[in-house]
């Protein structure tokens, strides 16, 4: 009688199981007094479970099969210890600025906010809390998943019309080790409009986790930039996702350089169309730096519009991945949607995988995308050249120039960051 | 304006050229004076952009015989950059968009290397914008442009007006002007050939490459000279452009094949 072979004992756990298990012990959870609702606890329950049994996702899962996440088990599998006394300090704030720190609860706590900004928690927040992730089905991402585990709370705000400083989100893992989970999220009311501008830095062997939710209601307008420097022991796993009522406009545009691995991962749903979606990114990129976006855009209804450019400078051995999903499905006719991915090689051994993915099931639409991946053109060089500008200082200026276009749409708060600050100090703007 | 004393800026000598192994000069000789204006002419394809850019110093063709020398030094042995700073400069059949980079920063830098090499100070930000607001004149140009990127969505002739203003900033012995003409409507046409005049004087010289008399009808040329098959054919007054004009380039094709039968040139 034939019988069925027993699995081997050999049979290994998943890669980076150890890891995510040591990871869930050092998290426990909540931060906040027994007596107050966790508002996060059946979603970090959830996620524990799944992550308790499986490892780190890897090549076989599409959206993961060139960013290897490996790097992230040379990570110490704790939280993020508090602040030495030598953290690296910030730059005073732009005028019409207002910073927070997302790491500094107590200022949290405190915080006076600038008019039309509120904190939202108690039952309001249960009501809205994961709702976006929900509907833009970014909670089945990796990188959500790992957060919600981990995240000990939410810092939830609410906007009212038109907020007059730019709201600045900061976080500084500095030269710690461990990993720091930050949840965000963010309600934009009927016509409300706001600047946020978010910053994540790090230079030392750290994770940083951050899941953001946005809900724009019906005109609201959000311009959201995104200013990300890390180190080569540092990571970044950075979802956004957003839901848009018709009439609303979200613009984002990030800068990520320096980190080892980056992943971002904007999720935009435009829930019943007639929203405008305007989407800017740049990577810097050297090394064996590896930078991934996974973007996805979805038309809900009718007449919505994308814009997006994502940009790409790869040197060294980096590598660079680009997926664009953009989902038109039959009811969103009359959509305009333009994706466009510019790729710069700066070296032989860098890699640039970028793929456009459109699914299209409406048939008035017009949906275009392309994917360009080039050296610095020859003849761009030899025009500056002719003029009397060394080769050298001509690379660099055409360097600047090919980061400028996504520089540009940072709000004048991002400034004081020196977004820019990989470049050659020579072409580097004051 | 003919000296025949004047002293020689710029001295070709049986230049031969090739791009990818395709060889497009066969043997150019030319030498202009200071105070000359000369006009290139010939039908496309018979090696006049080409010359151009071998004499700016781009990088995809190879001088493989033949020698070209500016103010008595080698000038073929210089950088493209180094060529520009000594005074040799290209006005750009197809000006060239550099897209995040102001028009304003890129002059600046240009015409700081330029002056460096003359001895010059430098010029900070303020005062150069002075100079170049002056300047601007010269080519009848909206202030607009400086703001904005190199060339970038400028029209035809906003293109050869940044041309012809990066030429009055830089204050080249040597201008070469790639059909600084093509592309432009009448008016653009003047204001480009007036800015030319302007800026051609006793000290300097001017090439102006060209299909059509009417570039030749605002700034008229000393010498006119016939390119073809990669050679200049013959040299003339400007009653040679006046007679290409009317009878075409046939009879250039004529004069080639009898050159070709004495002494044949390689051909494409």
């Amino acid at each position: 009688m034939p019988t069925l072979s027993p699995l081997p004992h050999t049979l290994q756990a998943p890669l980076g199981q150890d890891w995510l298990r040591s990871l869930l012990e050092a998290c426990p959870g909540a931060v906040a007094a027994a007596a107050t609702a966790d508002p996060l606890q059946a979603e970090r329950s959830a996620a524990r479970l799944v992550l308790r049994n499986s490892g780190l996702p890897g090549r076989r899962q599409e959206a993961w099969r060139f960013t290897n996440l490996a790097p992230l088990l040379a990570l110490a599998p704790q939280p993020l210890a508090p602040p030495a006394d030598q953290q690296p300090s910030l730059p005073p704030p732009a005028t019409q600025t207002f910073r927070l720190d997302l790491a500094d609860h107590d200022a949290i706590a405190s915080s006076s906010w600038p008019e039309g900004i509120e904190r939202v928690d108690g039952p309001d927040l249960e009501g809205v809390l994961g709702r976006v992730l929900t509907d833009t089905g970014a909670n089945g991402d990796w990188a959500v998943t790992l957060n919600s585990a981990i995240a000990p709370g939410v810092l939830a705000l609410r906007i009212r019309g038109a907020v007059r400083p730019c709201l600045e989100l900061v976080s500084q893992a500095g030269p710690r080790a461990g990993v720091l989970p930050l949840r965000l999220l963010l309600l934009l009311e009927e016509g409300a409009a706001l600047t946020l501008l978010q910053v994540h830095q790090a230079t030392g062997p750290s994770l940083t986790s951050v899941v953001m939710e946005i809900a724009l209601g019906r005109d609201a307008r959000l311009q959201h930039a995104l200013v990300a420097r890390g180190a080569d022991d540092s990571a970044l796993l950075a979802v956004t996702a957003v839901r848009q009522a018709p009439g609303s406009h979200y613009a984002h545009a990030s800068l990520c350089s320096g980190w080892g691995l980056a992943r971002q991962e904007p999720v935009i749903l435009q829930s019943d169309g007639q929203a405008s979606t305007r989407l800017r990114g740049l990577h810097w990129l050297e090394g064996q730096q590896i930078s991934d976006t996974h973007s996805r855009v979805r038309f809900g209804g009718p007449e919505g519009t994308l814009d997006q450019l994502h940009k790409v400078v790869a040197d060294g051995e980096s590598r660079s991945v680009f997926n664009g999903c953009v989902q038109v499905p039959r009811q969103a006719q009359r959509t305009a949607a333009a994706q466009l991915s510019r790729g710069l090689l700066l070296s032989e051994r860098a890699r640039i995988d970028t793929k456009p993915e459109l699914e299209i099931v409406a048939d008035d639409v017009r949906c275009t995308h392309g994917a360009t991946i080039s050296r610095l053109r020859e003849e761009q060089l030899f025009y500056l050249r002719s003029r009397g500008i060394a080769a050298g200082q001509a690379s660099r200026l055409l360097l600047r120039g090919f980061c400028e276009e996504v520089r540009a749409e940072l709000p004048d708060a991002a400034g004081v960051w020196t977004p820019l600050s990989f470049l050659h100090p020579e072409v580097r703007r004051p | 304006m003919i000296r025949p004393d004047a002293p020689t800026l710029l001295e070709i000598t049986n230049l031969h050229a090739q791009i990818d192994d395709q060889p497009i000069l066969h043997g150019v000789n030319l030498t202009i004076r200071a105070g000359e204006i000369h006009a290139l002419m010939g039908r496309n394809g018979s090696g006049k952009s080409t010359l151009s850019k071998i004499l700016a110093g781009h990088p995809a063709y190879t001088v493989t015989a033949g020698s070209v020398r500016f103010e008595g030094e080698d000038l073929l042995a210089l950088s493209p950059e180094e060529r520009a700073r000594r005074g040799v400069f290209l006005g750009f059949q197809y000006p060239v968009e550099i897209p995040g980079v102001s028009n304003l920063e890129f002059l600046r830098v240009a015409t700081n290397a330029r002056r460096q090499q003359m001895g010059e100070e430098e010029l900070d930000t303020f005062s150069f914008e002075d100079l170049v607001r002056e300047r601007l004149g010269v080519v009848q140009m909206d202030p607009a442009f400086l703001d904005r990127s190199v060339n970038e969505g400028f029209s035809g002739g906003e293109k050869k007006r940044n041309e012809i203003l990066q030429m009055a900033l830089l204050t080249p012995q040597v201008a070469i002007l790639d059909e600084t003409d093509s592309g432009l409507d009448i008016d653009a046409l003047r204001i480009v050939a007036g800015g030319v005049c302007q800026l051609a004087g006793p000290n300097n010289a001017t090439l102006l490459i060209t299909h059509y008399q009417r570039l030749l009808d605002a700034i008229t040329p000393d010498f006119v000279h016939v390119m073809a098959a990669g050679r200049i054919l013959r040299t003339g007054g400007k009653e040679l452009a006046l007679e290409l004009e009317q009878r075409g380039y046939d009879w250039v094709d004529e004069d080639l094949a009898a050159l070709q039968a004495t002494a044949p040139v390689e051909t494409r």
